[in-house]
């Protein structure tokens, strides 16, 4: 595992102020009606799960996510300006207006998308991991997979199919505490996640504290060396959803519940971690800040730049057409 | 080579083995496809021949044996992913329509989805309601998907190894009814039809008879009986669903100006509505007669032999309809 150091460090908390100020940014712009439509899921809270996970991952391993998907665009190192055109369905955005925020994807960076239909993309990560072994490479996929689709019956299919077949994928259930309104112990008879993989006969790798990206990273570090060298992993990341569950949201009223979460915010704790660690590192911190709010500014402008899609853009890439 | 005689069972399993061994990205995959030889007997001898990794049996999981394709093809493999009857890609829908159809469009173009599902569909041996299914038009109904069904052991050769050397997804479906059925079958492994091309399987002047896969039997039998009655009838095998190749449909009817659709599915939101709409709305001037439908009746099937032979769609009620606007 790599030492720990203070330039990883720092790329963290880099990516996961980014993300936060591009869900704030998101959550205005919908405000305003510059982004439109019925679905907008904000990753507000989760980042230190996503950038933490991503981190442990090589540029050639594999990426997949359901609709909650704009944070681990930006950590995988989409540019922030094409994030936000497919936002605002701007024919520059990484799908070309055609996929929105739930559907964002980087075919260069080896994500492989945000998916809609809950649980619709665990089978897509098994046959993506099973190019890596069919072809003999070492590559690995990881899989985010909501709590609330822990119980449609893609999980189930996928993660057996994934075991029967040794397959190189970590599946990271990010445990926010609810799908939709359905709290976990609601929603799921055996409301510790991870203890699933029990019956699948795959590596449990317990929980682990999804407000702390050096605990992430560390476990997921472990998971995707298993995956690599073995076979399949399911890991639990205990997080919470700032924003609700999106823009349809009817009236947030988890207000004591919320501010509890943001004690142990992901941001916060991995500033105290790196005051901490490290001496006189508050401006580093603040410039750092800087640039990132301004990558963001640069974002919502050239996003709001471009150019509609077109007619011609309705009607292409319904077919692959040599 | 010369054309050699087989089942169509036969002439499948050789367009998949010489793809498999064509190209080593194609592979099979699906509920008892290897040590079970398949339940169709079209992949018999494929995991001796190459062995376990191109050759992947599957547990009972219809949803991630279509979404696992997906996802392989997405990555640069060419599955063929078989549904062991279409029966059961009721729990595949999914996976085929909102992702094997949406991913090449809803991402713009940042992947392609070269998978095939292989699934045996059709009726009339008293397998009952829930086994039973001709939904071929409910998976033609959506883009970014190609339908084929073959009617012969010639078509199923050519249309399967053009559905693998593709770059978009397919759905084909092999009409149980014909897996035993012979006919003579070019040898050559280059041998691929286009697709979205129909066939004209028997050339007529006075009605069009628009069919495919298991209707095309009903159709030329049809055809043979009315011909002794000086009623020539043309017939149109449509060969893939999607594409929809309207364009020799219409050349036949601008020369007949009369047709009957003939399917095996049921009558509602079918094939049969589909050309009858074309027909009306770009034929108008051509029409000398409504457009008939033959189809199953609109039932669930049946068990008891009886009345289960009732419903199935055959060579006298195609007759029976093209006397009706002759
Ligand atoms: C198959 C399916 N059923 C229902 C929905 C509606 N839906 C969208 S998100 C969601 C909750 C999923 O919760 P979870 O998996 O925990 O993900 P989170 O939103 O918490 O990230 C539901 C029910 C859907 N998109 N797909
Ligand atoms: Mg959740």
């Amino acid at each position: 595992m790599a030492e720990i150091d203070k330039p990883m460090l720092l790329e963290w908390y880099r990516q996961m102020f980014l993300i936060r100020q591009f869900e704030n940014q998101c959550d205005v712009l919908y405000k305003e009606k510059k982004i439109t439509g019925v679905y907008m899921h904000l990753y507000s809270g989760l980042e230190a799960t996503g950038v933490g996970a991503l981190a442990a991952l090589r540029p050639s391993d594999h990426v997949i996510t359901a609709y909650r998907d704009h944070g681990i665009a930006l950590a995988r190192g989409m540019d922030p300006k094409v994030a936000m055109a497919e936002m605002m369905g701007k024919r520059t955005g990484c799908s070309g207006g055609k996929g929105g925020s739930m559907h964002l994807a980087s075919r260069e960076h080896n994500f492989w998308g945000g998916y809609a239909i809950v649980g619709g993309h665990l089978p897509l990560a098994a046959g993506i991991a099973l190019e890596s072994r069919y072809n003999g490479k070492d590559d690995v996929v990881l899989s985010f997979i909501g709590d609330g689709a822990t119980n449609n019956g893609y999980f189930h299919e996928a993660v057996n199919l994934s075991a029967v077949w040794d397959l190189p994928v970590v599946w990271l259930i990010e445990n926010n505490g609810y799908g939709m309104g359905t709290p976990v112990e609601v929603a799921s008879g055996q409301p510790e996640l991870h203890k699933r993989a029990v019956a699948y006969g795959i590596k449990d790798m317990g929980r682990v504290d999804g407000q702390n990206v050096v605990d992430v990273y560390n476990v997921v570090t472990k998971a995707v060396e298993y995956a690599r060298k073995k076979g399949p992993v399911l890991i639990e990341s205990l997080t919470y959803r700032y924003k609700g569950h999106g823009v349809s949201d009817r009236s947030y009223d988890k207000l004591a519940e919320l501010r509890d979460w943001q004690q142990k915010d992901p941001i916060l704790v991995l500033q105290d971690y790196l005051c901490k660690h490290f001496e006189c590192i508050e401006e580093e911190l603040k410039d750092i800040e800087r640039a990132e709010m301004a990558a963001v500014h640069a974002a919502v402008e050239f996003a709001e730049d471009s150019e509609a899609p077109t007619y011609e853009d309705l009607i292409s890439h319904i077919y692959v057409e040599e | 080579m010369a054309d050699k005689n087989m089942p169509m069972r036969e002439a499948l399993r050789m367009a998949l083995r010489e793809e498999m061994i064509r190209d080593e990205r194609v592979f099979v995959m699906g509920e008892e496809v290897g040590a079970w030889q398949g339940t169709h007997r079209v992949t018999r001898g494929f995991l001796e021949e190459f062995g376990e990794k191109r050759v992947r049996d599957t547990p009972i999981s219809e949803m991630a044996i279509a979404g696992a394709a997906v996802g392989a093809a997405m990555a640069g493999l060419r599955p063929v992913a078989e549904i062991m009857t279409i029966n059961f890609a009721f729990l595949s829908l999914d996976a085929i329509v909102n992702h094997a159809a949406k991913i090449h469009y809803m991402f713009n173009g940042q992947f392609r989805v070269p998978m095939v599902i292989r699934a045996a569909s059709g009726w009339g041996d008293q397998a009952t309601a829930t086994h039973s299914h001709t939904p071929e038009p409910i998976f033609a109904h959506f883009p970014g998907l190609y339908v084929g069904c073959p009617a012969t052991p010639r078509d199923a050769k050519g249309m399967l190894k053009a559905a693998i050397r593709d770059d978009n997804p397919v759905l084909f479906t092999e009409s149980i009814a014909l897996y035993p059925k012979p006919g003579f079958v070019p040898e050559e492994d280059d041998f691929v039809l286009p697709i979205g091309k129909a066939d004209i399987k028997r050339e007529g002047r006075h009605v069009t008879l628009v069919t495919y896969a298991r209707g095309v039997e009903w159709s030329l039998q049809a055809a043979e009986q009315l011909a002794k009655e000086g009623v020539e009838c043309e017939v149109v095998d449509l060969r893939w669903l999607r594409p929809l190749d309207t364009a020799t449909v219409f050349e036949s009817f601008q020369k007949t100006n009369r047709c009957v659709v003939v399917e095996e599915s049921l009558p509602y939101y079918s094939v049969g509505s589909e050309i009858a709409a074309q027909i009306q709305e770009h034929m108008f001037d051509y029409m000398d007669a409504p457009v008939k439908r033959v189809s199953a009746m609109d039932v669930p099937l049946p068990y008891a032999r009886e009345i289960e032979l009732m419903a199935l769609p055959n060579a006298q009620k195609v007759v029976d309809a093209v006397r009706e606007i002759i």
